[in-house]
């Protein structure tokens, strides 16, 4: 058996070794998934924002935490008049009143997030005019006003200043409170039952049409709730899975390859190549890496490939090398070495074959616990400002929530949920680091 | 295996031969100032012929590996010349020195630390076949397992996937042997190859080691600290003390009439009946051995040879002294 088959073997005996592949492995089958489900493209698409997200609520938290803790706030509802029956009243001249009743079944005790019209017309040259009245459960009727429809309107009921003096409180909440007088009740609660909106509509030619969708939005939002621009944030979440372990596994495979190469090369030369390499090393071991960064992606680009350029350029002379260079030295007088001089390898052959994979084993587990480090690092950068313009990160969705003051508006989902993404990553790597680290440095095997 | 036809080496002339090979290594501090130099090799004369077993002899310190080590090619020779079939080793440089590591095999002292742990036996014998190119991968695999079968290692599939430290010392020697056979050489260097093997199997790989050397006609250099091993296993002995050959002569000459004082003193021990005489460690005849940063003058091994002749042994240097058939001993009692 390899000794690296047998390492793999004595791992499956440290519980947290498997809890921590348990947590790579779900996170890697997420990153699988979201590569396929939501192509890149489509995912930054997505995340630009826009009109595609107009029917989810901002700043709604997740389903299933509300339900929790034992809440029942509202879900969005929506009726379109492509499912109600639109009667025609009257025409007469080429003129046509139509109406329509928009109904939604509202099952909560708690309000609305807003309410708002979408309302799209298809004419030649004369715009439809249409009425809006809103009726409650107990049939009182409500005029919401009226106006002419372009190609593309939106009258968002929950705005409507006069609509709010007229009522006394906010919209949403005065069209679906209890009857009675505004302001009497301490913590005002909403009716359940059926509310209508009565659009009548004036068509001004034989062919014009109108389609209308009312949106009652709620205070909730799917698993993963929606940030300020209405995007989902199971959106970002996904696709951050896949951008945080490419980020953290190139990031540690192209400094520890390379340091470790360097650090071979410079103990299989000595003389002015190890020099070279022992003086680059201290230089660059002052340099801080977090302030150039953020002057890169200030200056020039804070695209995720380039940070992670500069990560890798910056971790190829890092502390690591003085680490390697003492677990390599001592190979230079290897007998095996000396016989594969002895029948003709090359020096890099010497370098490549048969002085890094001696200790590779020994690396292996410092290069897993690296891995998160890495990711943190990206996240730290997005937080700080500096994400990838379009990728969708958790360290951006962090960046958001911060900059939209998420816990001081009580938005805590908007924050925990990318920061347990980041924990969950720096457990699982590090539960198996520590379990490899047990198995391949003898030292630490005895403890 | 076949052999090879000897080749460039007119007849006659030795396959390998050094004159006056000098390995000195310099002492420095700071990694630049130079404060002295261990003279490891100092003024060596040697030859062997194609397939002929010699040893050489010597206690330890006394630059037998450094020997071996100039003569692979491993260190430049600070001095001197060594030739391979008539080409200067000190000059051979990029495809000529990789086609002269093809023809010299070596095998170590220490057969756990001259394999990588982390490849098995089929991967540390491919080895040396990649880098000279042999391909295809089959004619590969069919060397290996030639190789594998001519050190008594057969079946091959037995060990074939196994990784070093699931293999006896003894069984570790065997596959060093076959990787220095792997290429077919024309000379072995087997540098101490028993010393660290357990005293039960080291006849075993002893005879193993001639068995091939003479079904190959290979020239076989046998480095060894201890005299007692050299008799049946090779046709010649060189008697090496302070960086230097002091005697060399056929192996029974040798072992029967020593000519230097040195090599009188190491047959002495052999025949001493205390057996920790005979260990490794201990200096054979009395006295330190010489310090190869600061040999002495004169006859290196003066300071502690019973005939030393005041005025003359501590002043003047012996050069090597025909004593009979193929017999030379560096004394001046001889001259
Ligand atoms: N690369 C080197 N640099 C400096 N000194 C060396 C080097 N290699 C060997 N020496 C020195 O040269 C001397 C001879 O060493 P060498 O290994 O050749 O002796 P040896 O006869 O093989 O001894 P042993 O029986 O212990 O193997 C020793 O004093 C050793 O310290
Ligand atoms: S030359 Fe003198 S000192 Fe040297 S071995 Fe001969 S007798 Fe002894
Ligand atoms: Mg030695």
């Amino acid at each position: 058996m390899s000794p690296w088959r047998e390492g793999i073997a004595r791992l499956r005996r440290y519980p947290s070794a498997v809890a921590g592949l348990a947590i790579i492995a779900a996170l890697i089958a997420t990153a699988v998934y979201t590569v396929i489900a939501i192509p890149y493209p489509q995912a930054q698409e997505l995340w630009r924002g826009g009109e595609r997200w107009q029917e989810l609520p901002v700043n709604a938290g997740p389903v299933w935490a509300d339900r929790l803790l034992g809440g029942d706030a509202p879900r969005t509802l929506t009726a379109s008049s492509a499912a109600a029956e639109t009667v025609e009243e009257a025409a007469y001249d080429g003129v046509r009143l139509n109406r329509t009743v928009l109904a939604v079944d509202y099952p909560y005790t708690e309000f609305p997030s807003e309410v708002t019209l979408f309302l799209e017309a298809d004419f030649e040259q004369r715009r439809p005019f249409v009425r809006m009245r809103w009726r409650t459960p107990d049939g009182e009727v409500i005029p919401l006003g009226a106006r002419r429809v372009g190609e593309q309107g939106r009258v968002s009921i929950s705005q409507d200043r006069g609509l709010e003096s007229r009522l006394g409180r906010a919209p949403q909440v005065g069209l679906f409170a209890e009857p009675g007088p505004a302001g009497t009740e301490e913590r005002p609660e909403a009716r359940p039952g059926r509310y209508e909106l009565i659009l009548e509509t004036v068509h001004f030619e034989r062919t014009s049409q109108l389609a209308a969708e009312l949106v009652v939005y709620g205070q909730v939002h799917g698993l993963l709730g929606t940030d300020h621009e209405r995007r989902d944030l199971a959106v970002a979440l996904l696709w951050g899975t896949p951008v945080a372990l490419a980020f953290g596994l190139l990031a540690a495979v192209g400094t520890t390859v390379t340091t470790l190469v360097i650090a071979a090369a410079g103990v299989w030369y000595g003389g002015w190549v190890d020099a070279l390499i022992q003086r680059l090393t201290e230089i660059n071991m002052i340099l801080p890496l977090l302030p150039i960064l953020v002057m890169v992606g200030t200056l020039y680009s804070t695209s995720i490939w380039l940070m992670l350029g500069v990560v890798v350029v910056l971790g190829i002379f890092s502390a690591g090398i003085k680490m390697y260079r003492a677990m390599l030295l001592p190979l230079r007088e290897a007998g095996y070495i000396e016989a594969a001089r002895a029948y003709g390898a090359s020096n890099p052959r010497i370098i490549l074959r048969y002085m890094v994979p001696r200790i590779l084993p020994v690396l292996l587990p410092t290069f897993v616990t690296l891995i998160p480090t890495y990711v943190f690092l990206e996240a730290s950068l997005a937080v700080l400002g500096l994400g990838d313009p379009v990728l969708p990160t958790w360290g951006k969705v962090l960046h958001d929530a911060q900059a939209q003051s998420a816990l001081y508006h009580g938005h805590y989902y908007w924050v925990l949920e990318p920061a347990a993404l980041l924990m969950l990553t720096g457990l699982g790597f590090a539960m198996l680091g520590f379990a490899l680290d047990r198995v391949f440095n003898p030292r630490l095997r005895s403890v | 295996m076949s052999p090879r036809p000897a080749q460039a080496a007119a007849p006659g002339e030795p396959l390998l031969a050094a004159r006056d090979l000098q390995t000195h290594f310099e002492l420095r501090r700071w990694g630049f100032l130079r404060t002295g130099s261990v003279r490891a090799v100092d003024g060596v004369d040697l030859t062997l012929d194609a397939g002929e077993a010699a040893a050489v002899v010597g206690e330890s310190g006394c630059g037998k590996s450094s020997l071996a080590r100039t003569l692979l090619g491993l260190h430049r020779p600070t001095g001197g010349e060594a030739r391979f079939e008539g080409q200067p080793l000190a000059r051979l440089r990029g495809a000529a020195l990789k086609a002269y590591r093809a023809r010299v095999g070596y095998v170590q002292q220490d057969p756990y630390g001259a394999l990588p742990p982390f490849m098995d036996v089929r991967r540390a014998l491919e080895e040396p076949l990649i880098v000279h190119g042999v391909a295809p991968r089959a004619e590969r695999e069919r060397r290996i397992e030639a190789a594998l079968e001519e050190v008594g290692l057969a079946p091959a599939g037995e060990v074939w996937g196994k990784y070093p430290h699931q293999l006896s010392g003894g069984q570790q020697q065997r596959v060093v042997i076959a990787r220095a056979l792997i290429l077919r050489p024309r000379m072995i260097l087997a540098d101490e190859p028993v010393s660290m093997l357990d005293a039960s199997v080291r006849v075993e790989i002893l005879e193993l080691l001639r068995r091939i050397q003479r079904e190959h006609r290979l020239a076989l250099l046998y480095i060894t600290h201890d005299l007692s091993t050299v008799r049946h296993y090779t046709d010649r002995v060189l008697v090496m003390y302070g960086g230097r050959i002091v005697e060399q002569a056929p192996v029974e000459a040798l072992l029967e009439r020593p000519q230097h004082p040195y090599a009188e003193a190491l047959l002495a021990a052999l025949a001493d009946p205390d057996p920790a005489n005979a260990r490794r460690e201990r200096p054979v005849p009395g006295g330190e051995p010489p310090s190869l940063a600061a040999p002495p003058p004169g006859c290196r091994f003066h300071p502690r040879c019973p005939y030393a002749m005041a005025g003359t042994c501590d002043v003047y240097d012996p050069p090597a002294l025909g004593v009979g058939e193929g017999h030379t001993a560096a004394c001046w009692l001889r001259a």
